[in-house]
């Protein structure tokens, strides 16, 4: 065979000696904590490299989330890798080596996963320490980042020493599945390319007003006449299993938002008396409101629909919704008016919602759960478990600081998302504005800064469907992804951002995600599909 | 609205052609979404079968066209899977509430010369007319054209039934457009569009009866274009000088793709400014930008002076205009930044020699004359963006003066054609401008010929152009930004002027995108709702 390893030794050092100029610092996004790199580069060869645990870790081969990570990641990692051996390469084995402390392979992430990893690359290695196999899916992300291609299409890596851990323990992301149904490869995909930028939370705003696609074990109906096609446009029991095992395998927690009592108009089309009844005078006007909060009817379906909600999805916490409810409807119904009478509520309807809050955060509760809910529930002041974790919406900056302000004072912990509603889209480099977000930057004590346990991009579905999704998505969020993992002085400068998060998206698109441009100029390999 | 009822005979002479109705109580005909609506339209409850197994498009005995035509032949397969779908079966109808079914469509081409084997220009008659009735639909046009357009027209007008079965309603149209200059401008120098999307593109403007591609192929970004004549302008100028160009064979299979569908491809070289990625391979062509007394390194725009610069002109567009068959050439001319060749000394002092002061558009007016010129000599016409105009370069006769900037529209348009100019007008339509909502509304109302101005001048505003523009948009965003949007500027540019409720455009425009979808074109959506067949792409 033609190929010595002297000649290709000697290919090599050519290479090195003349193509020196491609030397650059291999960007990792986001932004590990800590990360030091040489311009030493080792050759990696396709059909050598080889991911294996270490002989002192925990997990062994076995473990389901990292032998699915070292499948993944090995065609991530050479996305047009064919089997052949490419002669010009060097044919010394390279090994990633990975060793966790903590041998659970088979559970779920959760609030209190640990991501942190150590990754160390050096000649012929790299060595991953992580805590929990979740840390080291985060390794390897990193890792596969580090790996180039030379204009010669050999594979290199640098010298290269990492210490990397969150900033911010939930780093989410939502869709909304009721304005327009989503087909589960475009979800699935979100999830892939969530896992690129280190997000951990899949958001999943299931259903809403416009649509119930949520197929319902125990109330078939729900999505039988509240989807917008009951075949077609509905998320069956193993579509849903599906969605989870998917995300597990990429270190992402699954939280369903069951949101009510208002965005329920879909809801009342399969459950008969869900919702208020709203009255023209002193007819019903055959227009429905918010969940009738005075039935004890109510509260029974709720109870049996979160029942069987938290039993299906494994996550700890349960988003409740709460948000934007108009009372115009309870307030023409006779039968709220009386209940409020007799409730001593008067006409504050803001204590009839929170009566109704209380009662199904109460639900939930019973149910092992922690509840999230909009904002608007806090400035309702109900009265909510102190787990309960409420999420910011609104405003602008001065607005949603003051907000963060009076929810962490009272002790609540505390999700931004009213700078990344990304579904708002205007022109230009828009991704700026969610890159330089400052989530803990009000005035608070260090003890309610740490209230503060993350943040969500919100992808809301008015505008957005299969057709859209992906290009509205990416590269935004991922610019929300480096606010919420890496150190916030280090990634200060946008400017500096900006060339590491093209190449980011060139990277994204290699892997199949089509992450629309941040502005003139090109990828080595571009988008082929449409 | 003259709904019709009944099948009587002399139902087409009973009823004048209504212009504008769309039958909406019977909920068969609710299917139906014409975009853009035809000119004149009429249509009743009375549903034909289409039999997947047995229908056909035809030739019509009558017509100058024949089975040797194959850009209708290939338009027949086309539209026989937009209508059928892929090789999809579907079951009989067991509800026989049809009358009959519709056996074929016949297409009769009426001109001695079909031009089957013509391009498309802007006196291409596309007018046809559709009768749908039973056992024969007949679609009539004068050239090949029309006949494009009417087989959209037939298949927008089939729709399906709870069944899965196709059927067509009995109907009447008579269809031409508003103006004859309908185009999509897309650049592929911000970013590099590989062919499939300029290729799906096409397919999309057909479906919006769009006819001019202005391919903006080159700007100061890159140099796609590989040229026989130059060949380093691409290799040196191209993001990549394999991957990121388009080979004489790319472009001559865009030309034909748009052909086959009616569609012009009008190639834009825009100079003197927008032409740094053209200095990389062919030096000495930009003018040296100087600080102080010495060169600063730096280029700026094409180089005025120098008579290196039109040799080098004059073979360029001849070859441009051998490859590009259509009858027009755009020259773009907008946005000359004058602080490079004000900071050379050699152009202050050909400024001097001429005369020409300090007034630097006369030395753009300069070189865009001795452009125009050069590219008259190849029997091209030109189309230029407004400053050519105003700038006051003398042009011939039938040059097309582009609206671009939108400021005072009105006036422009009003001394373009005040001039006896033809305009078209893409002010109101950069597209590449995204805003969260349902900005199609405002494309939609827009009025193009709402400037001051006789008869005459109105007459010359020959269309519009939607235009998206490359700094944010390649292969990755591209065609969900682009429709349905550009599907509001089609529409205004075909249908009858008083074809402007917003109301029931968003309706029949709804299905019309999931229409799109079906075809394989992820269009994004309007707003709040489904479509039977989600977009299954990725």
């Amino acid at each position: 065979v033609f190929p010595s390893s002297a000649f290709s030794f000697f290919c090599q050092t050519l290479l090195l000696r003349v193509f020196h100029e491609v030397e650059q610092a291999y960007a990792v996004w986001p932004m590990p904590q800590q990360m030091s790199q040489s311009t030493d580069r080792y050759p990696i060869n396709p059909q050598l490299l080889a991911f294996s645990y270490a002989r002192d870790s925990a997990a062994q081969s076995g473990c389901s989330v990292l032998d699915a990570a070292f499948e993944r990641y090995f065609n991530l990692i050479f996305p047009d890798f064919v089997g052949l051996s490419n002669i010009w390469s060097e044919p010394k084995p390279f090994t990633v080596s990975v060793k966790v402390k903590n041998g659970e392979c088979d559970g779920f992430p959760d609030e209190g996963s640990n991501e942190s990893y150590n990754l160390s690359v050096s000649a012929g290695q790299a060595v991953l320490k992580a805590e929990s196999v979740w840390g080291a899916l985060r390794g390897l992300e990193s890792f596969s980042q580090l790996v180039y291609q030379d204009d010669y299409n050999l594979y290199f890596v640098n010298k290269t020493e990492i210490e990397d851990f969150p900033r911010f323990q939930f780093r989410g992301l939502l869709l909304d599945t009721s304005r327009h149904y989503l087909p589960m490869p475009a979800i699935l995909k979100t999830l892939d390319a969530m896992a690129y930028s280190k997000f951990n939370v899949f958001h999943w705003h299931i259903v809403d007003d416009p649509s119930f696609p949520y197929q319902s074990r125990n109330y078939p109906d729900l999505s039988s006449k509240g989807a917008f096609h009951p075949m077609t446009h509905i998320y069956t029991q193993s579509d849903v299993k599906r969605v989870i095992y998917h995300a597990r395998l990429r270190g992402i927690r699954v939280v369903p938002e069951f949101d009510s009592p208002g965005h329920t108009q879909s809801w009342g089309k399969g459950q008969p008396d869900l919702l208020t009844s709203c009255y023209k005078g002193k007819v019903p006007s055959g227009t429905f409101g918010p969940v009738n909060p005075t039935l004890s009817s109510t509260y029974q379906f709720l109870n049996g629909l979160f029942k069987e909600v938290t039993s299906v999805f494994p996550d700890s916490y349960l988003h409740l919704g709460g948000d934007e409810v108009d009372f115009t409807c309870w307030r023409s119904n006779p039968n709220v008016q009386a209940f409020m009478a007799k409730m001593g509520f008067g006409s504050d309807y803001t204590k009839l919602e929170s009566y109704y809050m209380e009662n199904i955060v109460n639900i939930t509760a019973a149910l092992n759960k922690t509840s999230i809910v909009w904002q608007d529930v806090f400035d309702y002041r109900e009265r909510i478990p102190m787990d309960t974790v409420l999420e910011i919406w609104k405003g602008v900056p001065a607005d949603y600081r003051a907000e963060l302000g009076r929810i962490t004072l009272a002790g609540y912990r505390v999700l931004l998302s009213a700078p990344w509603y990304i579904n708002h889209i205007s022109y230009g480099q828009d991704w700026r504005n969610a890159y330089t977000v400052q989530p803990q930057n009000f005035s608070g004590t260090e003890q309610q800064k740490k209230l503060v346990i993350g943040g969500e991009v919100c992808m809301w579905g008015e505008y957005v469907d299969a057709t859209n999704l992906t290009p509205r998505l990416w590269p935004r969020a991922s610019a929300a992804a480096e606010r919420l993992w890496s150190d916030e002085e280090k990634t200060s400068s946008v400017d500096k951002a900006f060339p590491r998060l093209e190449d980011f998206r060139c990277t994204l698109i290699r892997r199949g995600i089509q992450a629309e441009p941040l502005f003139v100029g090109h990828c080595k390999h571009e988008y082929s599909g449409l | 609205a003259a709904l019709l009822g009944s099948s009587a005979p002399g139902w087409i002479k009973k009823q004048a052609l209504a212009p504008l109705t769309v039958s909406s109580v019977n909920t068969a005909s609710d299917e139906v979404a014409l975009w853009p609506l035809p000119q004149k339209f009429q249509t009743s409850v009375d549903a034909f079968r289409l039999s997947s197994a047995s229908f056909q498009i035809v030739h019509a005995k009558e017509s100058t066209a024949g089975p040797s035509c194959s850009l209708l032949q290939n338009a027949f397969r086309r539209y026989y899977s937009y209508i059928f779908g892929n090789g999809r079966k579907h079951g009989k109808n067991l509800e026989n509430v049809f009358d009959a079914d519709l056996a074929e469509l016949q297409v009769q081409i009426t001109s001695a010369d079909p031009e089957c084997d013509g391009y498309p220009s802007l006196k291409s008659d596309e007018s046809y007319q559709l009768e749908v009735n039973q056992p024969t639909a007949v679609l009539k046009a004068a050239s090949v054209w029309g006949a494009l357009r009417g087989l959209e027209t037939f298949s927008q007008l089939v729709y399906e039934d709870d069944y899965g079965g196709q059927n067509i309603n009995k109907t009447s149209i008579s269809d031409f457009p508003r103006f004859a200059h309908r185009g999509i401008l897309l650049d592929s120098s911000r970013h590099y569009l590989p062919l499939k999307v300029i290729l799906a593109n096409l397919e999309a403007m057909a479906m919006n009866k769009f006819n001019v591609f202005h391919w903006h192929i080159v700007d100061d970004q890159s140099f796609p274009f590989q040229s026989r004549t130059f060949p380093d302008l691409s290799h040196k100028g191209a993001y990549h000088p394999y991957t990121h160009v388009y080979t004489p064979a790319d472009v001559k299979m865009v030309i034909e793709f748009a052909r086959m569908r009616g569609i012009r491809v009008l190639a834009e070289f825009d100079s003197p400014g927008h032409t740094f990625s053209w200095g990389k391979g062919q030096t000495g062509l930009l003018t040296p930008c100087f600080s102080g007394s010495s060169p600063s390194g730096t280029f700026g725009p094409v180089n005025p002076i120098l008579n290196s610069t039109y040799d080098f002109m004059t073979r360029f567009f001849k070859e441009v205009s051998t490859v590009f068959p259509d009858a027009y050439i755009h020259l773009g001319g907008d946005e000359v930044d004058f602080s490079c060749w004000k900071s050379n000394p050699d152009i202050q002092k050909f400024m001097d020699q001429q005369g020409f002061g300090q007034d630097y558009r006369k030395l753009e007016s300069y070189y865009i004359q001795r452009l125009l010129d050069i590219v008259s000599t190849t029997n091209k016409g030109y189309m230029v963006w407004q400053e050519v105009f105003d700038n006051g370069v003398k042009l011939k006769g039938d040059t097309v003066v582009e609206v671009w900037m939108n400021n005072n529209v009105d006036k422009e348009l009003q001394n373009v054609t005040g001039s006896g100019f033809t305009a078209i007008l893409s002010a109101p339509w950069y597209l590449d401008y995204i805003s969260y909502g349902q900005d199609w509304k405002k494309y939609y109302t827009v009025e193009p010929l709402n400037f001051e101005g006789t008869a005459e001048q109105k007459k010359l505003v020959i269309g519009g152009e939607a235009c998206l523009w490359g700094e944010y948009v390649d292969a990755t965003n591209l065609t969900p930004r682009l429709w349905p949007r550009a599907s509001a500027v089609g529409e205004r540019l075909w249908s009858d002027e008083n074809v402007k409720d917003v109301g029931s455009a968003y309706d029949r425009l709804v299905k019309h995108r999931c229409r799109m979808v079906r075809r394989g074109i992820p269009a994004e959506p309007l707003y709040i709702g489904f479509c039977p067949h989600e977009y299954s792409g990725n």
